[in-house]
């Protein structure tokens, strides 16, 4: 029985990473899947969102910290906003910048911009911390729900050691129901927005961007919105995370995770469907995590193993992109045309 | 090259760029396994196992190069820029990881040697012997591209094909052909400098490629798609604004350097300074 | 007839253009088609070459059926395109542009260089010069010279004389006649009508995919119904 719960327990966890992987891939979706831009520089806004949230909801720096700024210990929703605003406003600077550009062109500087964050993260140390990243990120609600738990054992010390077991884990449930609260929102929000008039110029651009000029809209402003509205997604889904692995560096947005993993989630999952990146996110993250398992068996030393697990996704994204395109779920109308070409 | 005749920006290519240098690695442990005497030449690091497994990586890169593309971007070939780059991207990741899968993620090194700079008594720099090597192997390259490209029927067909893929096929050019032949020497040139990166710096290591993918897109867009000389000249500004830079700012932004110089010409003169279209 | 088309229908993306045409070519004939924008005679020309392929219908050449060749091989069956736009290698010269034309040939080609450098005295001046830096008529001339260069038995041009001038219409037309006495059929799609028929034996006049009006030039020229419709004022 305690082993179940254990189980347990690892689902809960992976669902929750698997829920914060589906929330930048539906962030993604808004912006490849309905709009057409390529988007390589995920890990940007992620990381924005993170950091953002970390430095206006985390401690104040201690003595040993490069970092200056930050840590004004507000609350946790407004480290969410404060997330979603500086991805947002990012995302405005860059795509003003660089939404004109043709979409192969586009993904290159959205990676060099990617890059350039990284950079800065890395480097500036009053800012970020550099390599020691922010510690202690409060997650929300942690003080009162532990409390509750503690104080309800204490007063049950008759309980089996598996259900012990079971509800210490209790904020790590709590912590699941908001980021599916959240993704069910965000989810609800894009299908909604995605058959309403705006939706459907995001589409036209996507299929055919001259047929979308000539009906007289502003391709350019739309491309923004999307965006930015894709980014701030992507922001959220950062603030998600820093708040919940209560440290993060600038090592925890590498190109590899942050944005790797979620082409080949929204790919295999399907483009331009909301159900599809979730569904995706969670897939892929599963085979992640199952490989872990799977090469811990072989004698592999760390790097080897990880190595083993890229070329494995690697290798799913070439597949899929020869045998099904469309992914598990396919899709509405559009990728699938495009690759059918 | 590729760039223009693909018709796609080849994500892979800085990890084709490690390949090389890897399998000249390769090369170079089995030649000196086999005996063949590793005495140095003159004032160069190195002898000739090095040189052969030099020409050896070329060769082996330019195979890996066309077997790949057979496997897997053939069939895309009709999807269009981005699914090609996003396979691209995949392949990156792919070679990257079979690299450190194999080699680790250490740097290796090709030999131990540390060289002294010399000065030259004319222009006043110093230079180690190492780098007129590699100065020197550098301009062949250039000599014998160009002179490919305009001497040789193949080479007049890709330019031809990287003006109009498809009036060349009308033209009864077998494109297939040609694009062999471009993924070829385009990996086999990347070969070359991954190679010639791991001679100048010491070191090779299995992310060496990836992180030159950015400064190598700048320079390409620098000098403008679809000109080898373009690209050359971009490469050349790219390398020296980014040396000239570490003067002012820390050397860990010399990657945003070339990042900002590509941004600055998308904007205002995509085609580059050289390009066609 | 060398070439022969039989009720070919085609189209794109599920949309049918061509709705049964037929038409051929004899040894050594111009042909023209004519009609309206969106009649289908660039539609019929890539169908020929093989760029598109027909959802029905025969296409023949020379007594061998062709319908379902690669335009590689239909080139080298001795069929030339030349496009309307992007029809020349602007970053090669006039010489390297024949050459390429010349590409699958086995032989020594300088031969046939010196034959359509005799059509085109004009470029053989300007051989050494990039194309990109040439005019409008003078590209037009390398497009099709290099067409030439496999000596083939059937030319297609799509619309030979497009965006130039009426002097230069003139020479590219004279070329024409000159190309087709050398032993060559052609095969045009014009929007330039009336000039079209002036010097093609026979013609074909299409709109909305179907074929209208079929006979020599002579007759479609004085044919009324024709004039009011297709040839202007």
């Amino acid at each position: 029985m305690d082993t179940f719960v254990g189980i347990l327990n690892y689902l809960v966890f992976f669902a929750i990473t698997a829920g914060i992987y589906a929330v930048l891939c539906l962030g993604l979706n808004i912006q490849w899947g309905y709009t057409g831009l390529f988007n390589i520089g995920i890990a940007g806004f992620y990381a924005v969102g993170a950091y953002t949230s970390a430095l206006l909801s985390g401690p104040p720096p201690g003595p040993l910290d490069w970092r200056i700024v930050g840590g004004f210990q507000l609350p946790w929703v407004v480290g969410l906003l404060g997330a979603i605003i500086a991805s947002g406003i990012i995302a405005l600077f860059i795509g003003l910048l660089t939404l004109r550009l043709k979409e192969d062109y586009l993904a290159i500087a959205t990676i060099g911009i990617a890059e350039v964050i990284r950079l800065i993260l890395k480097n500036e140390g009053w800012l970020s911390n550099t390599v020691w990243g922010i510690k202690h990120i409060p997650s929300p609600l942690h003080q009162p729900i532990e409390a509750a738990v503690s104080s309800f054992l204490k007063g049950h010390p008759q309980l089996s050691p598996w259900l012990v077991h079971f509800i210490s884990n209790a904020y790590n449930w709590f912590y699941l129901a908001l980021v599916l609260l959240i993704l069910g929102l965000l989810y609800w929000t894009s299908e909604r927005s995605i058959r309403s008039p705006w939706g459907r110029v995001l589409r036209t651009i996507r299929e055919d961007e001259a047929v979308a000029a000539v009906t007289g809209k502003n391709v350019f402003s739309f491309k923004l919105q999307s965006f930015v509205l894709g980014a701030m997604v992507m922001g959220m889904a950062g603030s998600l995370y820093a708040h919940y692995a209560k440290f993060i560096d600038a090592s925890s947005f590498e190109p590899l995770y942050g944005t790797f993993l979620i082409w080949v989630m929204l790919i295999a999952g399907g483009s331009g469907n909301s159900k599809g990146a979730i569904l995706g996110a969670f897939v892929i993250w599963g085979i992640w995590a199952g490989t872990e398992f799977l090469t811990g068996h072989f004698a592999l030393s760390g790097a080897q193993a990880g190595a083993l697990r890229v070329i494995a996704v690697g290798v799913l994204l070439e597949l899929t992109l020869l045998l099904r395109p469309q992914g598990i779920l396919g899709e509405e109308k559009v990728v699938s045309r495009m690759l059918k070409k | 090259m590729t760039y223009r005749i693909l018709n796609f920006a080849n994500f892979s290519h800085g990890d084709i760029m490690s390949l090389g240098a890897f399998l000249a690695l390769v090369s170079l442990t089995l030649l000196r396994g086999l005996g063949i005497p590793d005495t140095p030449f003159g004032p160069l690091s190195f002898g000739l196992p090095m040189i052969l497994a030099f020409f050896i990586a070329l060769l082996l890169t330019g195979l890996a190069a066309i077997i790949i593309d057979r496997i897997l971007y053939l069939r895309l070939r009709r999807t269009g820029p981005i699914i090609l780059l996003i396979a691209a991207v995949g392949m990156s990741f792919c070679l990257r990881n079979i690299i450190q899968f194999i080699w680790g993620p250490q740097p290796q090194y090709y030999f131990k040697a540390i060289q002294i700079a010399r000065k030259i008594p004319l222009l006043g720099i110093r230079i180690k012997p190492d780098e007129v090597f590699i100065i020197a192997v550098v301009a062949l390259l250039v000599i014998g591209l160009h002179f490919f490209l305009q001497k040789t029927k193949m080479g007049k067909a890709m330019r031809a094909a990287s003006d109009n893929m498809e009036l060349a096929r009308v033209s009864g050019i077998d494109t297939e052909k040609v694009i062999m032949w471009t993924w070829a020497i385009g990996a086999a040139l990347a070969a070359a400098g991954g190679t010639l990166s791991g001679i100048e710096n010491k070191f090779i290591t299995p992310d060496m490629g990836w992180q030159m993918l950015l400064p190598i897109f700048a320079a390409v867009i620098l000098g403008g798609i679809g000109s080898p000389y373009g690209a050359m000249a971009g490469g050349m500004i790219i390398g020296l604004s980014g040396e000239i830079s570490t003067a002012f700012i820390s050397t860990a932004y010399k990657p945003a350097v070339a990042f900002i110089i590509m941004v600055i010409m998308l904007l205002i003169k995509p085609r580059g300074l050289f390009g066609a279209r | 007839m060398i070439l022969e088309a039989r009720n070919i229908k085609a189209g794109y993306g599920g949309v049918e253009i061509l709705h049964g045409i037929s038409m051929g070519v004899d040894k050594a004939e111009i042909i023209s088609i004519i009609g309206p924008n969106g009649a289908g005679k660039s539609t019929l020309m890539k169908t020929i070459l093989g760029l598109l392929k027909p959802t029905h219908g025969k296409i023949t050449f020379d007594g061998h059926d062709i319908t379902d060749l690669s335009p590689d091989k239909i080139v080298r069956r001795g069929i030339c395109y030349v496009p309307q736009t992007d029809n020349v290698f602007p970053s090669l010269t006039v010489e390297e542009n024949l050459e390429m034309g010349a590409f699958i040939r086995k032989d020594d080609f300088r031969g046939r260089m010196k034959e359509v450098y005799g059509i085109f005295p004009d470029l053989k001046e300007a051989k050494r010069f990039r194309v990109g830096k040439l005019s409008g008529g003078q590209r037009q001339m390398v497009a099709m010279a290099r067409a030439l260069m496999l000596d083939p038995q059937v030319l297609l041009l799509d619309e030979p004389s497009a965006s130039l001038s009426p002097r230069l219409v003139k020479l590219i037309f004279e070329k024409i006649v000159e190309i087709n006495q050398s032993g060559v059929g052609i095969l045009m799609v014009e929007q330039n009508a009336r000039e079209a028929l002036k010097l093609c034996h026979r013609g074909y006049v299409l709109a909305m995919g179907h074929k209208k009006f079929e006979d020599t030039g002579q007759a479609l020229l004085n044919n009324e119904k024709v004039g009011k419709l297709y040839l202007g004022g």
